[in-house]
């Protein structure tokens, strides 16, 4: 039990974790951009949809970022929650450095899901329970990088923004469940009832490999940004004196 | 675990249930405004706003869209399998509007019980398939249009 604090004292340490992400993010990347061939290939070559035509193709980006984009917000309000309770330096800079990833992929979801809509549908936006509550999940990755931003102590700023993300998290469960629990325009779930697949296997295949792929692609640039931000709030410490030291030699 | 750090786990814990249980309560109290659309059984049973536009959702019945001779004008029946609503609309129709097919439509219910809509919105559902598989299955007897009217 005793190793396993120490391992994970250790890990959390700003300069051991600088260190590792720094050999794991060229892995990170490698993958990703393997897995994404992968998928980019098959979204190609799927077959047509009997409905919806070459249109459907969207959602081999629609789907993956909609699910990072809630995936993100999870991991953001996880990191919160153990910065908050235990003052983790660590866990504080990754709730902060996974918003703007998260915003991205919700912005990305709302773009192609309204850009598919409007030639299926009829509209691009509909004020219905899913589309909503999908945009109210942009405004909270918004107003976590705002509020950051709004407050000069790093630390202060992080427990805020914490706080802010924990608020948030109830949104998650409303915007996954808002297709059942009342009547809208958008679609139930295709993926997530897995016994019975409403999508031919050859559809399926590239859109798991999308999400497989934007999956491995998180760590990575997530490692990016905690790496940008650490040594920027911790350019006094003598790790990063040290750091600078060696590569200025 | 230190008193502190009890402590702020558990505001942390109160902050997430809170929220949660405010969350529950706002979104029963609106249960009815959060809904998109109101099914043809719901406006039978007088639970649409009457003399307002309000959304209509259902499947078209199938056969049952007319081109009327002003050549822009249409008619369908929108069903919930319970009770159907004949929709009036000019106006074109979306790519994804089929007989059998979910529609969404936005409108008047009128005095001689035609809903005439001033816009329609096709709802289609999750499956998706290429065409030959729904060939295969239209042939064997299993229409996609079968699971989905359960």
């Amino acid at each position: 039990m005793n190793r396993i604090v120490q391992f994970f004292h250790k890990t959390v340490s700003p300069e051991y974790f600088y260190w590792l992400s720094g050999k794991l993010i060229p892995w990170f990347i490698g993958i990703f951009v393997v897995v994404l061939a992968f998928g980019v290939w098959g979204a190609f070559t799927a077959p047509t949809d009997y409905q919806q035509g070459e249109s459907y193709r969207i959602i081999f980006v629609h789907v993956p970022a909609a699910y990072m984009s809630m995936l993100i917000y999870v991991c953001m309000a996880v990191a919160g929650f153990i910065g908050l309770v235990w003052h983790i330096k660590l866990a504080e800079i990754t709730a902060v450095a996974s918003a703007p990833i998260g915003a991205a992929f919700t912005a990305l979801a709302l773009a192609t899901g309204s850009l598919w809509g409007k030639p299926m549908w009829g509209t691009y936006w509909v004020w219905d329970a899913r589309l909503t509550s999908e945009l109210i999940l942009l405004f909270l990755y918004i107003g976590v990088i705002a509020l950051y931003n709004a407050i000069d102590d790093h630390r202060k700023a992080a427990r805020a923004v914490a706080i802010l993300a924990l608020v948030g998290v109830v949104n998650i469960p409303i915007i996954h469940f808002s297709v059942e629990w009342w009547s809208t325009l958008h679609q139930p779930a295709t993926l997530s009832k897995l016994d019975q697949p409403s999508m031919h296997p050859d559809m399926l295949r590239p859109l798991l490999i999308m999400i497989v792929a934007c999956t491995i692609y998180f760590p990575g640039i997530l490692f990016m940004r905690i790496r940008a931000m650490l040594l920027r709030q911790e350019r006094r410490s003598r790790w990063v004196a040290r750091l600078l030291g060696e590569e200025g030699t | 675990m230190r008193p502190a750090r009890k402590q702020r786990l558990w505001m942390a814990a109160f902050i997430v249930a809170g929220v949660a249980v405010a969350a529950a309560l706002t979104m029963t109290a609106f249960q009815k405004n959060l809904l998109f659309f109101f099914s043809p059984s719901d406006v039978m049973a007088g639970e649409a706003p009457e003399n307002q536009s309000f959304r209509l959702g259902g499947l078209v019945t199938a056969g049952s869209l007319k081109h009327l001779e002003d050549g822009l004008t249409v008619e369908f029946i929108v069903t919930d399998f319970g009770h159907s609503i004949t929709v009036r609309y000019s106006g074109i129709l979306p790519d994804l509007f089929r007989e059998g097919q979910g529609v969404v439509t936005q409108g008047q219910l009128g005095a001689d019980g035609i809903f005439a809509a001033d816009e329609v919105l096709a709802k289609h559902d999750e499956t998706y398939m290429p065409p030959e598989v729904a060939d295969a299955l239209e042939r064997s007897g299993h229409p996609i249009d079968e699971d989905k009217s359960q």
